[in-house]
């Protein structure tokens, strides 16, 4: 197991390269990812970058889209003096990103996947843009990515992922490799089973408890983005109404003789507060962020419990089918009939067969009974290798919820406190020039 | 336009207003022609500037009367202020306060108290307790408007309330009634003229007032009649009279839209509170799935609900303390606008007067009327009160809008302290937890 660090100080701050570094310590962290795990040890990776592409798509029209540039290095120590090397560089747009994140799904079920950031903007409040080419939205969804690689590469398992690898390190060939491990038809199939109806007879406690407790928390943080945007739309309008006593101040002072002075630089203060707003949400919106991210994990959650609940009943039906057939060799060798079988009426109506006929079909059913067990004892061992993989994971993530869930407390609350301070400032200034009227 | 020594009081009595030289005067130069407006300036200086009767007819000293009394006075009357009265000269000290419901057959009604403490000569004691009530107040008012048609009298705050709107019995309105009607005595008590108008002899001392509100009424009537029938047309406003008009209008207008966006932000800041309350209890209600996130999702539930406490605190405090303030100075405003135009009234009249009997003159020779006379004193001495009163009116606007926004930016500045105190208490209890968890890890 990884190590767990607790502190702050332990976090790996990735970044945009280009902020300053007291911006980078003034920024939130960006990202909740434990340092000296796998491939995150032997390897740095950023996306630092986003550019408009324009390009033929499939259906031959014309279209413009986002790429990212994804930057990785080899995560040595500098030589004395030496200057430090470039970095590899590649250009990948969302839908590669999506491609990746699919096959990972597919390959590793017992796993829950980190979600990549939201497709399109959602929990908007009325001052953000909506649209995928905002550069705001394009700047909140480069860190998004550049988080989602850097969870993958400091998982456990997924790090390893030869494909993963690929996608860092070949830009051309990657995506035919890709569609070669057959992921498409596995990721078909496995949403054509999922869709259809079936129960389980025995369902894992522990699964349902989880299932029950992902499904609380995306209703949980749904609501939460959902009120909190009516928040801020109300805390900016708040804000901005002051600016107008700016205008008002300075127009009265100009029929003030002493008052003049101290009401126009109040009005100034006045304008500054109701401008400090848009820093402050632009702020917040990565604190929404952090949460949206937990949000769509609960999504990767349940779909190891869905993947779990099929396994369960597959391994169910196998099982129910064997008891079948074993009560079909019984009948057939005692030649009762207990069950209502087809060969069993037909015998019935129109004779018993033969003692070959008989010894045949038995021998068939022993076979069949035989293959079948094999079938199970496979089936049982792999739902408990998965329950055994997927619980390591389910606990791994677990931790790593509540680490990260409470640091994003934490700093909203000192968002806030940054937030107090700046209006007790402002309002102290506007004081001062009140006393000077 | 300092002052030297600190202005006696003229120990006036009950001489009519004409008589008294204007108690800042001297200080004027520019008064237009005649200065004593009756009586040899010289001896009203020596009365001014000898012993006042003040001082020695009381049973209590001044000073010590200052000592004695809780200092819920006006300080605002301060030293910086010329016109105002320096604490060791003042002598009578008034306050409004312990609101109580009556209830009567025919009405229910809210009585305050009025307090005097006095060392003046024209008080028969220098303590007096009694009770009074808004129709009270709105009684001296119009009083005081008639007697002292040339001062600014003080507003009182809204007569009317719409009875379904706003309960007129509720805690709040009556606290801000009462702190406006405190502040209409005070002002009324601390001006160097009305103070000394018998009505409000009568207010603070006589058990009942007998109102007469018919002669009120009459008075009313008459002055209206007046204004419509007035006839005479102003020649030129003096310059000042002119700047005082156009400032108040402007200044009307600045007061309405600071009204406005103060009103607008409450309002905003009320939806802001619902949003926020809330918000709150979406994080109170996750507590329950999870264990170690517990903590810090009460933590930030409880710091949000602080948040909310502080919100309403901050719009109590500006609808209660800030706006009635702004609705006070509308309503001064427009009380003064009526003495300018009075001002203008008696000018055109005395204007009219003197040259329809210049004309006569001139056709018959006969002398110049007394009445156009007096109507020269009129002017003359409505000018000078109104001047001063302008000055002290601006002195005593610039303290109570300085009071007022520090007043403003104080709440706000509090609001962000007691919201930063509710985070800064959730750091701390969660850094606390996470050293309590390390150690317990490493032990």
């Amino acid at each position: 197991m990884m190590t767990d660090s607790r502190s702050i100080e332990e976090v790996a701050v990735i970044g945009n390269t280009d902020i300053s570094s007291t911006e980078s310590e003034n920024n939130l962290i960006n990202t909740m990812v434990e340092r000296g795990t796998t491939l995150l040890r032997k390897m740095e990776m950023n996306v630092t970058e986003a550019e408009k592409r324009t390009g033929k798509n499939t259906v031959n029209m014309q279209e413009t889209y986002t790429v990212y540039l994804i930057e990785t290095q080899p995560a040595e120590t500098l030589p004395e003096g030496g200057t430090a090397a470039t970095p590899d560089t590649l250009w990948r747009r969302y839908s590669e990103f999506e491609l990746l994140r699919t096959y990972l799904l597919v390959t590793y079920p017992y796993i829950i996947i980190p979600p990549l950031p939201e497709k399109r903007a959602e929990f908007v409040w009325h001052k953000m843009s909506a649209d995928n080419l905002d550069p705001d939205f394009v700047e909140r969804r480069r860190v998004g990515l550049e988080n989602f690689l850097l969870r993958v590469a400091s998982h456990p398992v997924l790090s390893h992922d030869k494909i993963f690898f690929l996608f860092l390190t070949e830009e051309k060939e990657w995506r035919e490799v890709v569609l070669e491990t057959g992921f498409q038809d596995k990721f078909d199939s496995r949403l054509k089973s999922l869709s259809a109806m079936f129960r389980v007879k025995n369902p894992d406690k522990r699964f349902t408890a989880l299932k029950l407790y992902s499904d609380e928390l995306n209703s949980l943080i749904s609501q939460l983005l959902r009120v909190r945007v009516k928040v801020a739309d109300r805390l900016y309008g708040v804000y901005k109404v002051h600016g107008n006593y700016g205008r008002v101040f300075s127009e009265w002072s100009a029929i003030e003789k002493e008052m003049g002075d101290g009401l126009q630089s109040a009005g100034h203060h006045m304008d500054t507060y109701a401008a400090s707003i848009d820093d402050i949400l632009e702020e917040e919106e990565h604190y929404a962020d952090q949460l949206k991210e937990y949000l769509f994990y609960t999504d990767a959650v349940r779909s190891v419990c869905r993947k779990h609940e099929l396994m369960q009943y597959e391994l169910e039906m196998v099982a129910q089918d064997l008891v079948q057939k074993k009560q079909q060799k019984e009948e057939l060798a005692t030649g009762t009939v207990r069950v209502f079988s087809l060969k069993g009426m037909t015998s019935k109506l129109f004779g018993q067969e033969s003692q070959e006929q008989r010894e045949s079909r038995l021998a068939a059913l022993q076979q069949s009974i035989r293959e079948g067990e094999e079938t199970l004892k496979e089936k049982n061992t792999e739902c408990q290798e998965f329950v055994r993989t997927a619980w390591e994971d389910i606990e791994r993530f677990k931790e790593q919820k509540d680490r990260d869930l409470r640091e994003a407390l934490i700093s909203y609350a000192i968002m806030q406190i940054s937030m107090c301070k700046k209006g007790i400032q402002v309002w102290s200034n506007a004081k001062e020039c009140f006393n000077k009227m | 336009m300092s002052v030297g020594a600190p202005r006696r009081l003229a120990s006036s009595g009950q001489k009519p207003i004409t008589e008294i030289l204007h108690p800042l005067s001297a200080a004027e130069d520019q008064l237009s022609g005649t200065v004593s407006v009756g009586g040899d300036k010289s001896t009203q200086e020596a009365g001014l500037t000898n012993g006042t009767p003040v001082e020695t007819s009381s049973p209590a000293s001044t000073s010590s009367l200052f000592n004695r009394l809780q200092l819920d006075d006006d300080l605002e009357a301060d030293v910086r202020d010329p016109y105002a009265e320096t604490t060791e000269t003042r002598d009578l000290f008034v306050t409004v306060d312990d609101p109580k419901k009556h209830v009567s057959t025919m009405e229910t009604y809210i009585t305050y108290r009025v307090s005097t403490k006095t060392s003046r000569v024209e008080f028969d004691l220098p303590d007096y307790c009694l009770r009074r009530r808004y129709q009270d107040f709105d009684w001296l008012r119009m009083k005081l408007e008639d007697s002292q048609p040339t001062h600014l009298i003080p507003p009182l705050p809204e007569k009317f309330v719409m009875k379904g709107v706003v309960d007129r019995f509720s805690e709040e309105f009556v606290e801000t009634r009462m702190k406006a009607l405190d502040k209409f005595l005070k002002r009324v008590s601390d001006h160097p003229v009305l103070s000394f108008n018998p009505h409000l002899n009568t207010f603070l001392t006589a058990k009942d007032l007998n109102k007469r509100q018919g002669l009120a009424l009459l008075t009313k009537v008459g002055e209206s009649v007046k204004h419509a029938a007035g006839g005479y047309k102003l020649r030129a406003r003096p310059a000042e009279f002119c700047a005082m008009g156009e400032y108040l209008d402007t200044f009307n207008q600045k007061l309405g839209t600071i009204d406005r966006i103060a009103q607008r932000i409450l309002k905003e800041q009320s939806e802001y509170l619902t949003e926020l309350r809330e918000y709150g209890t979406v994080y109170s209600s996750w507590v329950g799935s999870e264990e170690e996130l517990r903590r810090p999702l009460e933590g930030v539930s409880g710091s949000v609900t602080s948040c909310c406490g502080a919100l309403e605190d901050l719009g109590e405090g500006m609808s209660q303390d800030f706006l009635p303030v702004l609705r006070e100075y509308v309503l001064y405003v427009e009380s003064m606008k009526n003495v300018l135009r009075k001002r203008d009234q008696s000018q055109a009249e005395y204007e009219g007067r003197l040259e329809a009997a210049i004309i006569r003159k001139q056709e018959d020779r006969t002398p110049m009327p007394v009445e156009v006379e007096k109507c020269q004193d009129k002017v003359e001495c409505f000018n000078a009160d109104l001047k001063a009163d302008w000055e002290r009116w601006q002195s005593n606007k610039r303290q109570d809008f300085k009071q007022l926004l520090t007043g403003m930016a104080d709440k706000n500045v509090n609001h962000y302290e007691k919201c930063q105190a509710a985070w800064e208490s959730l750091i701390t209890l969660l850094q606390d937890k996470q050293t309590e968890d390390k150690t317990s890890e490493t032990n």
